[in-house]
């Protein structure tokens, strides 16, 4: 991968990438933690697909940072396996379109181990994988699954959208002691940031209002939140105030930041990289109709991928995604 | 021909104000449809005509104020009005939309046919697909715009997606309005369909509801204190005229809810009884007994009524009273005045009674009961002559055949007018009254 970078000089430089953001997470975890190690294809030697753990094998050595056969049910299955034994394993899956290989072992085994048990057995599993379109590599590398992986009791989802939700965000995952995946979305590795410095770690049972308004409540997660903030940005210009909310976690949601949100805009575009129907938005725009219903003003818009396999062709592709023009467009329906 | 007058809704309406029309000219009658809704000092009210046919036309706008008998309509009696429309008798029908299917009020919608317009030729006299391809357009409407899908305007008039488009229409009939909208009109006590929706499609949103409000506020005094003023006027008029005498009487209304559990075991749990039901059918059974308590005091003195016409006052929300009729109450069975009331109570509060609700009543009772008080001594609506008052039923210690038991007992008053009446025929029906009381399966 052209775009890979070598570990920064200066840890404590406040711009940083996503990509870089979420390696610190894993070296904060592997130097913290000896029950941490990474495991995945190709996160050794070559530094991960996506250049996420590039260095961190030779920081950690091959015991602690481990490429794995070619095998996504196995090497999850392995992990769930060194979870049970008392490891803290991270696993990495390159995509989620291949994690359905290893469905079975997220859902018949993490997501449901606990509850088969009695209690007696935990699965403190952390898997990462990328999720998303808009890098032209066509419909088996880049759909939006995570809105499936919601729906599974046992599992906590998560989609972090910022630099400081992805430096953070592995050390609350790791904290919980059931299987959590963490979604990073491709377009967003190389996306650049500030961190903060006041933040040090991630509330995973909240939503995060990105930005305040009063008009129409925008909620967005991973890949989206950008376009939502890029729209309300466009929206504010035209007099239209849009809080942008990032959900940041997707299962459990957190009800209470969007529907209180609602009841103060009474105005709701949902934006979801997945397909329209049975997704993630449609969950959402439930809860805000059964929760919200006498406070809404206008009928709950969303912006959703087009129900095709995502293309390759660029400008097929861009038609394909949720764009802040489509955003915009949707909140000036429910406003106007 | 016939025409349809602005009706006499109470003994003190001279003038009316027709607020609504719920008809159009060519449209089909029948005896008993609310046509029209007429707004008096008290109450908007919803006026049946007495005729079937077509509306031929409608002499008065809505808005306009017009003494009683003032010919609001022509109707059209053809002999061809069908004399075999048998409906359920004794209940109006309601009206309602002509029938159609979706698809046909989907192509109405498109095609601007208003639906309420078009003879129906399906089965049934049920609208189809033809009837709305050959019907005429509405005239105001430039269907041009609607089919441009692909307007770049901000408000693009129909998503191109097909998911969305079944919301963007009402049923027939209904106010296009959001959730939040119908809240605050509940709210602020607004009424939706008067309000102009400036949402996709006329929608009306909270904001046209709140601007409603504020102007309806400016307008016009609210309902309520005119009820308020009618009262006042009506009662004032009662005390000045009227030489009331008052009669009092206890009855044991052991046997009346002893009898009343056992009925309500057998009866679902909607048509259950309340003791109401049952000292209402007394008292009426009782005016029936005693009509020189049961009528109207004119000019010439008193004239007593055919039937026992009940008043029942309600008080409303708003401050005031109105006191709608029971038709033959004293006929009714105890299910069919549980019913009555319901609906009488439900309506007056509402502000939508029926022309014949509001006819004059015969005799007035007014039941405090409920709000803890356990006698009430009443005012007499004019011109009746009587009103029979009702207490709270309370356990007190009671002598019964020589010992002392704890009973449930009831206050029922009478007040009546000396000019109509003397002690001794007030007294007779307040007896009538408990005996009847004593035998509830009587009632």
């Amino acid at each position: 991968m052209s775009t890979r970078t070598r570990p920064r000089a200066h840890p404590d430089d406040a711009t940083t990438t996503y990509r870089e953001a979420l390696r610190e997470g894993l070296r904060e975890a592997l130097t913290s933690d000896d029950r941490v190690f990474l495991m995945g294809e190709d996160v050794g030697r070559y530094g991960g697909c996506f250049g996420v753990s590039l260095g961190l094998l030779e920081e950690f050595g091959p015991e602690r940072v481990r490429d794995t056969p070619l095998s996504e049910s196995a090497f999850v299955g392995a992990g769930i396996g060194a979870a049970l034994a008392g490891m803290r394993p991270v696993v990495e899956i390159m995509t989620v379109n291949f994690s359905l290989l290893a469905l079975d072992q997220i859902l018949n085994n993490a997501a449901t181990l606990r509850h088969m048990s009695g209690g007696q057995l935990g699965v403190p599993l952390v898997i990462r994988m990328t999720t998303g379109a808009g890098r032209q590599l066509a419909a088996q590398h880049s759909h939006s699954l995570e809105g499936w992986y919601a729906h599974i009791p046992g599992l906590r989802v998560l989609a972090p959208a910022t630099v400081d939700d992805a430096r953070h965000v592995l050390a609350a995952a790791l904290a919980d002691p059931d299987p959590v995946l963490l979604f990073e979305h491709g377009s967003l590795y190389n996306a650049a940031g500030m961190l903060d410095p006041a933040v040090h770690d991630v509330d995973l049972d909240s939503a995060a209002v990105r930005r305040e308004g009063a008009d129409v409540t925008v909620v967005a997660y991973g890949g989206c939140v950008s376009k939502a903030l890029e729209a309300a940005e466009a929206l504010a210009e035209e007099g239209i105030s849009a809080e942008v909310i990032d959900l940041r976690t997707l299962r459990p949601l957190d009800d209470a930041t969007v529907v209180g949100s609602v009841r103060r805009t009474h105005r709701a575009v949902l934006v979801d990289e997945g397909w329209r129907s049975g997704s993630l938005s449609a969950e959402i725009e439930s809860r805000i109709c059964e929760q919200a219903f006498f406070d809404l003003d206008a009928p709950v818009e969303r912006v959703c991928s087009a129900e095709v396999p995502i293309p390759y062709a660029r400008r097929l592709e861009e038609a394909a995604l949720p764009q802040p023009a489509g955003i915009v467009a949707a909140a000036r329906r429910v406003v106007s | 021909m016939a025409e349809f007058t602005m009706p006499s809704l109470g003994a003190d309406m001279d003038e009316g104000m027709l607020s609504e029309w719920l008809v159009h000219p060519g449209d089909r009658v029948t005896r008993g449809d609310v046509i029209a809704v007429v707004e008096t000092a008290k109450s908007a009210i919803e006026v049946e005509c007495f005729d079937s046919g077509t509306v031929k036309a409608l002499l008065v706008d809505e808005g306009t104020t017009v003494p009683v008998g003032t010919p609001l309509a022509r109707i059209g009696t053809t002999a061809e009005a069908r004399p075999a429309e048998s409906r359920p008798a004794g209940r109006p029908p309601v009206e309602s939309p002509p029938a159609s299917t979706p698809l046909v009020r989907r192509l109405a919608e498109d095609r601007h046919v208003d639906l309420a317009a078009v003879h129906g030729s399906g089965p049934g006299g049920r609208i189809t697909r033809a009837d709305v391809e050959h019907a005429e357009p509405e005239p105001e409407s430039a269907p041009a715009p609607e089919r441009e899908k692909t307007a770049p305007t901000p408000r693009p008039a129909k998503p191109a997606r097909s998911d969305n488009s079944t919301g963007e229409r009402p049923a027939p009939g209904r106010v296009k309005s959001s959730p939040l909208a119908r809240r605050l009109a509940t709210e602020l006590g607004v009424e939706l369909s008067d309000v102009v929706g400036t949402g996709r499609g006329g929608t009306v949103r909270a904001e046209d509801v709140r601007s409603a409000a504020a102007a309806e506020g400016a307008r016009r005094p609210v309902i309520p204190d005119a009820a308020r003023a009618a009262t006042a006027r009506l009662m004032s008029r009662s005390k000045r005229e009227i030489p009331h005498f008052y009669l009092s009487t206890t009855v044991d209304m052991a046997a009346a809810l002893e009898w009343m559990h056992a009925r309500n075991r057998e009866l679902p749990l909607s048509a259950r009884l309340v003791p109401a039901a049952l000292t209402f059918k007394a008292v009426a059974m009782a005016a029936r007994k005693v009509p020189e308590l049961n009528g109207h005091w004119g000019d010439d003195g008193f004239v007593p009524a055919e039937e026992v016409r009940l008043g029942v006052a309600v008080s409303l929300r708003g401050g005031g009273l109105v006191a709608p009729a029971l038709a033959h109450a004293d006929t009714l069975s105890l299910p069919e005045v549980m019913a009555a009331l319901k609906d009488l109570v439900a309506r007056a509060r509402g502000g939508r009674l029926r022309a014949s609700q509001t006819a004059d009543p015969s005799l007035t009772v007014t039941n405090l009961g409920d709000q803890g008080v356990e006698a009430v001594f009443g005012v007499i609506y004019p011109p009746q002559v009587a009103l029979v008052g009702l207490g709270r039923i309370v356990e007190r210690p009671v002598a019964v055949n020589g010992l002392l038991g704890v009973r449930p007992v009831l206050t029922a008053t009478l007040s009546a007018d000396h000019r109509a009446a003397d002690g001794a025929t007030g007294a007779r029906l307040l007896t009538a009254m408990d005996r009847l009381l004593q035998q509830p399966e009587e009632l």
